[in-house]
C-alpha cells in the first residue's frame, strides 16, 4: 500500500504565538535537538512515506532552512521525496490575504498537486503532534474498514480551557464518526480528541477539495465532515500511545518538561526501535563539561559548553552556562549565552539570546518567563 | 564529463595501525572512533572541504568494510557530488594480474588513471592517521608561490622527539637540501606531517620511474622524495603551525582525546568556521540523571548518566549506571558501565558492556598504563582487569579459566 504525505506548516501558528512570530508552527524548535516537524516528518519516513508535500502560507523562511534538501531525512530523491508548496497566489480558490488558513483552504491552493499523487493513500498531518506512531497502522486499518476518512483519536481530558483548540469526535463502538465539534467553547470532561492526523484515498482527497471548492467549503472539519456523517463513511482510530498536543506556551514548557520527567514520554518518542527522530544534522562538537558544573536532571544537545548548575532544563545545542550561573527548569534554544553568575528560573529563551553577567530571572511554571530570538538582557 | 580539477587530493586511509591493537583488529585506523562522535578520517576529510577540495579519493585496503561503509557517498562531508565528490579506490585486479598497494607510492601509482581523468595541476597526498585541522589551500597557494615541485608540511618537533620522524633539513628559505627518514643524530627539528603537495607531472614521472626500480618499497619517503631531491628537483617545506598529533600509539590516542577536555582546549572542536564533519547517526539528545555529575568531560548524544564521570571522553550512547565512576577514560559508543563499577585510565571500544562491580584499570598515575577493553564484549559483574591490560575476548576466556 504505498501512500504519499501531506503537512500543514502553519495551521495552529497563532496558539503559541511568540515561538511563531518569526517563525511556522511546523519550525518550532522542542526537545533539545529538534523541530515540531521532525517529529511528522520522522513518522512517515519510518512508516515508508516518501512522498511528502508541505504546504506552507507564511513565515516559513525557517522551516525552509531546516528542510533542505530533505537529506537528513532521505527525502533527497528524484521521484517524491520532500516538496514545499507555498502559496500559489493566482490560484483561483486561494485566500492569500489571510494569515491564518484553514486546512481546507490551503488543499483548494494546491488542489493541481494533489491531482499529480501516484500513491493510492495519502496522510494528512498537522506539525503541533508530538509523537511516534507507525502510520502504517492508521493506513492498513483505514483499507480494511474500506473508509472514506479514517481520523486518528486519543481519550483525553479536556477543560474548558484546553477544548477551545481541539476538534472533538464521538463515534459508536464499530468505530463510526457519529458528531464532530470543532474547538468547542462550551465543553469540558473526557472525550476522544481528533490528533489532526487524517487517512483517505488519494482520489477521495481530490474530490472533496474539488467540491468544496464548488460548494465554498472552508473547513475539513465544520463542512466537509460535519456535513457529511452518515454519507460518508468516516471512522476514527484509536490510538492509545504517548502523544503531545501543543496548543499554547504552557502546554509547550509542560511537554518540553515531561521529556526530562516522564521516563514513559521519553521512551515512547525516542525510545522506540526501527523509528528514530531524525532532524537537520548540524555537526556541532561534543557538549563540554566544565570541572565546576553541576547538572543535574536535564536533557541537553551538543555543542554545549557548561561551566556552572543546570537542573531539570532542556538545553539545544550550542548553548553556553557561565560561571557561577544557575539554570533551573529553563528551555534554552540554539546558541543562547548566559553569562556568570546569574540566576535563570521557568525561563524560556529564543534562538541566539544572550543574559548577560549577574542578572535573576524568573518565570513561574504557568507563565514561563520567555525571552525572544536575538535578544540581548 | 570529468571537469578539469585543479588540485585532487589522494587520502591513504589502508593502514592497519597495528599499535592500536585491538582497536583495530577490525578495522582500518583512519576508522576508529575519536572524540566523542568522530572518526580519525572526519579530519582529514573535513580539512579538505574546508580547504574548498572537492575532488578525493580514498585509498582503502586493510579490514575496509567500516570504513566503506562510513564514507558512503560522502554525504556528511558535501562530498556527494554530481561532478567530483569522494571515490574509494580499493586494490584491484587489472589484466597484468592483481596487486595489493605495496606502499604509499605504489597505491598512489595505481590510481593514476583515476587522477588522470581530473587533469589536474597538483595532486594533494594525504594520510588518514592524524588529528590535525588545516587549511590545504593557504599550503597550495605556499606551493605556487615558491614554484615548487613538490611541497611537503612540516611541524616543529623537540630534538629528542625528532629521531621518531621523517626529517628535513632546509635553507633559509625552506627549500629542502636533505631529507633524513628517523635519523639518529638529527639535524633539524622539521618533521614531517605526510602532507604532500606534488605538480602532478613531476609526480607522474617519478612514480612510474620508482615503479620500474626492483628494490624500491614503493614508499613517498624512503623512495619517491629522495629520489627527487637528487635529481634536484625543487622541494619545499611548509612550516605548519597548529594542533597535530599522529594517533598511532594507545598511549597517543588517549592524549590526543584528552587534548580536547579543559575551557581553553589544547584542540578545539567547538569552532564553528572549521567544522569538523562526521556522520551522524539519529540519536536522542543526552540525558543527566538526578544523581549523575559530570566533571571536565566531553559527552554527546545517546548518552545517559547517572554515574560520575570526570576528565572523560564519552562517545554517543554510552550509559553510566548509578554509583559506577569513569575517570581519565575513552568510552567509545554504546557502551554501558554498570552500577558500582570504576573504571580509570581505560579506553573502552564500542559496544562492550561492563556489569556491575567491576574494577577496569588504575588510577593514573606515574609508571601505570592504559587499559584497553575491545569491543562487543560483555565483561561478568565482579571483573577485574589489570592496568595496562589490552583485554580482548582471549583475556577474558583465559581470567575465567
Amino acid at each position: 500500500m504505498s501512500a504519499a504525505g501531506i503537512i500543514f506548516s502553519n495551521v495552529h501558528d497563532d496558539n503559541i504565538r511568540e515561538l511563531t512570530r518569526a517563525r511556522t508552527i511546523a519550525s518550532v524548535p522542542f526537545g533539545c535537538r529538534y523541530r515540531f516537524i521532525d517529529f511528522t516528518l520522522s513518522n512517515m519516513v519510518n512508516s515508508d512515506i516518501h512522498n511528502i508535500s508541505v504546504i506552507t502560507n507564511n513565515n516559513y523562511l525557517s522551516l525552509m532552512d531546516h528542510i533542505g534538501s530533505g537529506k537528513d531525512w532521505d527525502l533527497a530523491r528524484r521521484s517524491g521525496g520532500i516538496k514545499m508548496l507555498p502559496p500559489n497566489v493566482a490560484t483561483f480558490a486561494y485566500h492569500s490575504d489571510s494569515k491564518s488558513l484553514s486546512r481546507l483552504e490551503a488543499l483548494k491552493g494546491v488542489v493541481h498537486s494533489i491531482s499529480k499523487i501516484k500513491d493510492e493513500y495519502v496522510v494528512l498531518s498537522d506539525c503541533d503532534v508530538i509523537c511516534n506512531i507507525d502510520l502504517n497502522d492508521i493506513i492498513e486499518y483505514h483499507a480494511a474498514e474500506k473508509a472514506d476518512i479514517t481520523l486518528a483519536v486519543k481519550k483525553m481530558v479536556l477543560t474548558k480551557e484546553t477544548a477551545k483548540s481541539n476538534v472533538i469526535l464521538s463515534s459508536d463502538e464499530e468505530g463510526n464518526v457519529t458528531d464532530i465539534l470543532t474547538y468547542p467553547n462550551n465543553f469540558e470532561g473526557e472525550t476522544e480528541v481528533c490528533l489532526n492526523l487524517l487517512v483517505m484515498r488519494t482520489d477521495f482527497l481530490e474530490s472533496i477539495v474539488l467540491d468544496s471548492i464548488a460548494r465554498n467549503y472552508t473547513s475539513l472539519t465544520k463542512d466537509v465532515i460535519a456535513k457529511n456523517i452518515g454519507r460518508y463513511n468516516f471512522k476514527v482510530y484509536r490510538y492509545d500511545g504517548y502523544f503531545a498536543t501543543i496548543a499554547s506556551m504552557e502546554d509547550y514548557f509542560k511537554y518540553s518538561m515531561d521529556l526530562i520527567n516522564d521516563d514513559n514520554a521519553r521512551e515512547s518518542l525516542f525510545g522506540v526501535k526501527n523509528r528514530p527522530v531524525l532532524t537537520k544534522v548540524r555537526n556541532s562538537a561534543p557538549t563540554y563539561y566544565s570541572e565546576d558544573s553541576k547538572v543535574k536532571n536535564s536533557m541537553i544537545a551538543d555543542g554545549c559548553v557548561i561551566e556552572g548548575t543546570v537542573e531539570n532544563s532542556i538545553l539545544f545545542r550550542g548553548v553556553k552556562i557561565g560561571r557561577g550561573t544557575t539554570v533551573k527548569n529553563c528551555i534554552l534554544m540554539q546558541d543562547t549565552v548566559i553569562g556568570e553568575n546569574t540566576l535563570l528560573n521557568c525561563v524560556v529563551s529564543d534562538k541566539n539570546v544572550v543574559v548577560r553577567d549577574g542578572i535573576m530571572l524568573s518565570g513561574v511554571e504557568s507563565q514561563p518567563y520567555y525571552i525572544s530570538k536575538r535578544k540581548m538582557i | 564529463m570529468y571537469r578539469k580539477t585543479e588540485c585532487v587530493a589522494m587520502l591513504l586511509a589502508g593502514g592497519q595501525g597495528s599499535r592500536l591493537y585491538a582497536l583495530t583488529e577490525k578495522t582500518a585506523k583512519p576508522a576508529v572512533a575519536f572524540g566523542g562522535k568522530y572518526r580519525i578520517i572526519d579530519f582529514p576529510m573535513s580539512n579538505c572541504v574546508n580547504s574548498g577540495i572537492y575532488t578525493v579519493g580514498v585509498l582503502t585496503q586493510y579490514q575496509p568494510l567500516l570504513l566503506n561503509e562510513y564514507i558512503g557517498k560522502g554525504g556528511p562531508w558535501d562530498l556527494d557530488r554530481a561532478q567530483s565528490g569522494v571515490t574509494l579506490l580499493p586494490p584491484y585486479q587489472a589484466k597484468n594480474g592483481a596487486d595489493w598497494y605495496k606502499g604509499t607510492a605504489n597505491a598512489i601509482y595505481q590510481n593514476l588513471d583515476f587522477i588522470n581523468r581530473y587533469d589536474p595541476d597538483y595532486v594533494l597526498v594525504l594520510s588518514g592517521d592524524h588529528i590535525y585541522k588545516m587549511d590545504y589551500d593557504k599550503m597550495l597557494k605556499a606551493h605556487k608561490e615558491t614554484g615548487a615541485d613538490a611541497t611537503i608540511a612540516v611541524l616543529e618537533v623537540t630534538l629528542e622527539e625528532a629521531s621518531r620522524f621523517g626529517i628535513m633539513n632546509t635553507d633559509d628559505n625552506l627549500k629542502i637540501i636533505e631529507f633524513e627518514e628517523k635519523p639518529k643524530h638529527p639535524k633539524s627539528t622539521k618533521a614531517s606531517m605526510g602532507i604532500y603537495i606534488f605538480n602532478k607531472d613531476a609526480l607522474e614521472k617519478y612514480l612510474i620511474m620508482d615503479e620500474a626500480k626492483e628494490n624500491s618499497s614503493n614508499d613517498f619517503g624512503k623512495d619517491v622524495i629522495p629520489a627527487m631531491l637528487n635529481d634536484g628537483l625543487k622541494l619545499y617545506a611548509y612550516p605548519f603551525e597548529g594542533y597535530w598529533k599522529d594517533v598511532g600509539t594507545i598511549q597517543s590516542l588517549w592524549e590526543a582525546n584528552m587534548d580536547l577536555l579543559g575551557s581553553r582546549p589544547t584542540f578545539d572542536l567547538r569552532d564553528n568556521d572549521f567544522r569538523i564533519f562526521s556522520r551522524n547517526e539519529a540519536r536522542p539528545p543526552h540525558r543527566m540523571g538526578a544523581e549523575g555529575r559530570v566533571e571536565n568531560s566531553l559527552v554527546t548524544e545517546g548518552c545517559e548518566i547517572e554515574g560520575v564521570v570526570v576528565n572523560s571522553v564519552l562517545s554517543s550512547g554510552v550509559k553510566v549506571k548509578k554509583g559506577a565512576v569513569v575517570r581519565d577514560s575513552v568510552i567509545m559508543s554504546d557502551v554501558v558501565i554498570g552500577e558500582d563499577s570504576v573504571v580509570n585510565y581505560t579506553i573502552i571500544d564500542s559496544d562492550t558492556v561492563i556489569g556491575k562491580d567491576c574494577v577496569i584499570g588504575a588510577e593514573k598515575a606515574d609508571g601505570i598504563g592504559v587499559c584497553v577493553v575491545a569491543g562487543g564484549l560483555a565483561v561478568a559483574d565482579g571483573t577485574k582487569v589489570p592496568e595496562g591490560a589490552m583485554a580482548d575476548k582471549e583475556f577474558f576466556e583465559k581470567s575465567s579459566n
